[in-house]
């Protein structure tokens, strides 16, 4: 298996911080996303998701630990899952402030809106 | 002069803790969202009611940039629009005022129509039907910006347009969100 570059890009203001790392497993997006264009900033990550599904690990578990994210880039986090969905052994887990219901639902309406990647809930 | 002291006690007045008038861009989005963040952690604004406001505020102040992009300067002017918070005790009141091209008024009134009849689950039924089968617009809009306001402010959104000539309508536009959290 050819070996895929690893995207780590550290958060801003307005967007999260994103580590995709095939070799240690880690696929996580956590922090803010309300980037002005939600589909430029996501393009290099959907294209990566795109790669590894070519050649995917056993198991792929991947974190969402948002924080808050716009309606633009809720859009492109759809994108993301529905990649999953073609995934084998793929599943999501889904952080959520324990106070935050609004991130809470928000996670079950994409557990709802996905074929088939489960999803995890955890509160912290 | 007077002007000022007009401007100041209208702002105390409608318990305005924030306006902005001008040109809307992302940057200046993020400067207007630290600046009502700040001032909510100041006096101990509850988490759950500053996360609400946070979120109508940047789908509000994203939905005024995405339309400033597309507006025609040479035809229209200059482009600027407004948007102000006011706190109460009870809530806070979200609005944005920005031109609009007159041929919108029709297809906007439809839509915020459309929200204001729905209850919290017909919104939810919205929502889930406009991710899934919505294309993301030549602007970057998900069409989704009015619904997510409309779910996180709890209430009906508000609005209005007042001719400004010929060619454009100014929209204003009003999202409340209680801070009387159960």
């Amino acid at each position: 298996m050819a070996t895929m570059e690893v995207i780590n890009l550290e958060g801003t203001e307005d967007t999260p911080k994103i580590i995709l790392d095939k070799e240690r497993g880690i696929f996580e997006i956590s922090g803010r996303s309300l980037p002005e264009d939600a589909a430029e900033f996501y393009a290099p990550i959907l294209e990566w998701l795109d790669r590894y599904q070519a050649a995917p690990n056993p198991e792929t578990i991947f974190r969402f630990k948002l924080e808050y994210f716009n309606t633009a880039s809720s859009k492109l986090i759809l994108d993301i899952l529905s990649k999953l969905d073609n995934i084998p052994g793929s599943r999501v887990v889904w952080y959520y402030h324990e106070d935050d219901e609004d991130m809470e639902e928000a996670g079950e309406e994409f557990s709802e809106l996905v074929e088939t990647v489960p999803f995890e809930f955890k509160s912290y | 002069m007077k002007y000022i002291y007009d401007l100041h006690r209208i702002m105390l007045r409608q318990n305005l803790i924030l306006v902005y008038e001008g040109e809307f861009t992302q940057e200046i989005t993020k400067s207007v969202l630290a600046m009502a963040e700040r001032n909510m952690d100041a006096f101990g604004e509850e988490a759950a009611v500053k996360r609400k406001v946070f979120n109508v505020m940047v789908e509000c102040l994203q939905n005024i940039c995405k339309h400033a992009e597309a507006y025609d300067t040479e035809n229209y002017g200059k482009n600027s629009a407004i948007f102000m918070i006011g706190k109460h005790n009870n809530e806070y009141v979200i609005t944005s005022g920005n031109a609009v091209p007159k041929e919108k008024v029709e297809e906007i009134t439809r839509r915020l129509e459309h929200i204001n009849s729905l209850d919290k689950e017909g919104l939810k039924e919205l929502y889930k039907e406009v991710i899934k089968h919505g294309e993301l617009s030549a602007k970057g809009g998900a069409g989704l910006g009015f619904i997510d306001m409309a779910r996180k402010s709890g209430h009906k959104l508000r609005y209005d347009f007042e001719p400004i000539n010929d060619k454009l309508s100014f929209f204003s536009l009003r999202a409340t969100i209680s801070r009387t959290q159960s």
